[in-house]
């Protein structure tokens, strides 16, 4: 199934500058190994380990993954996935 | 070198003072291609709290998508420290995520909420290396 990821610019170096891709699979998890493979390396700047890093916003059809079930989050044919660093920051560490 | 409108400066000054003890965050949107921050847009600070910011994460999918639309880019992405000076944190500069954006921190330590004098600074913040630059402010 093909569902369309839209990648930000600061990621666009591992997709050859492309906005977009074309990913495939019935949840975000499979949706993301698909475009490591033909993207490679770009799922170490998406994953820390088995869970999203905690400092990229993931949403399919605009809803955050956070509210969904995360990498398990049902993916549908035509389905949107929006990949957005978050904007953050401050001054102390945490 | 970061150029910005008078009016524009003092809406994140005001933003800062008006959320100060917590950081108060947001971008100034421009046209993409130029360098010049035109539209205002403050932003929602998710952890609410004085020692650290996050955009709320369903309010910047709305706002970028608006930026898309418009074909505009995040000029300047600005935040508040409101206990240290105005200089980027480890914090701030390992999540530095817009390499083409001018990074504007505003010091609230001195004023508070109040109206004493704040430190406005602009960096660029690439591949882990800060950088200031001056700042041009126009009528």
């Amino acid at each position: 199934m093909a569902v369309e990821v839209r990648i930000p610019t600061i990621l666009r170096t591992y997709t050859g500058g492309a906005k977009t891709v074309d990913g495939s699979g019935g949840t975000l998890a499979e949706v993301i190994d698909s475009v490591e493979s033909s993207n490679p390396g770009i799922k170490s700047r998406l994953l820390e380990g088995e869970d999203l890093r905690r400092f990229i916003n993931v949403y399919v059809n605009d809803e955050d993954v956070r509210f969904l079930s995360g990498l398990d989050t049902t993916v549908t044919d035509g389905d949107v996935v929006v990949v957005l660093p978050a904007v953050a920051g401050g001054q102390t560490a945490r | 070198m970061l150029r910005i409108g008078r009016e524009v400066y003092d809406e994140i000054v005001a933003h800062a003072r008006r959320d100060h003890p917590d950081e108060a965050c947001g971008i100034v949107a421009g046209a993409a291609g130029g360098d010049e921050p035109t539209r205002f847009v403050p932003m929602t600070n998710a952890e609410r709290s004085p020692t650290f910011f996050r955009f709320d994460a369903t309010e910047q999918l709305k706002v970028w998508r608006e930026l898309d639309d418009r074909d505009e880019v995040p000029v300047v992405i600005y935040h508040s420290h409101t206990a240290t000076a105005a200089y980027p944190s480890r914090t701030d500069i390992g999540l530095a995520a817009e390499p083409d954006a001018h990074y504007v921190l505003v010091s609230t330590a001195e004023c508070g909420n109040g109206a004493g004098p704040v430190e406005f600074r602009s960096f660029r913040i690439v591949d882990g290396i800060v950088t200031e630059e001056e700042i041009d402010i126009h009528q």
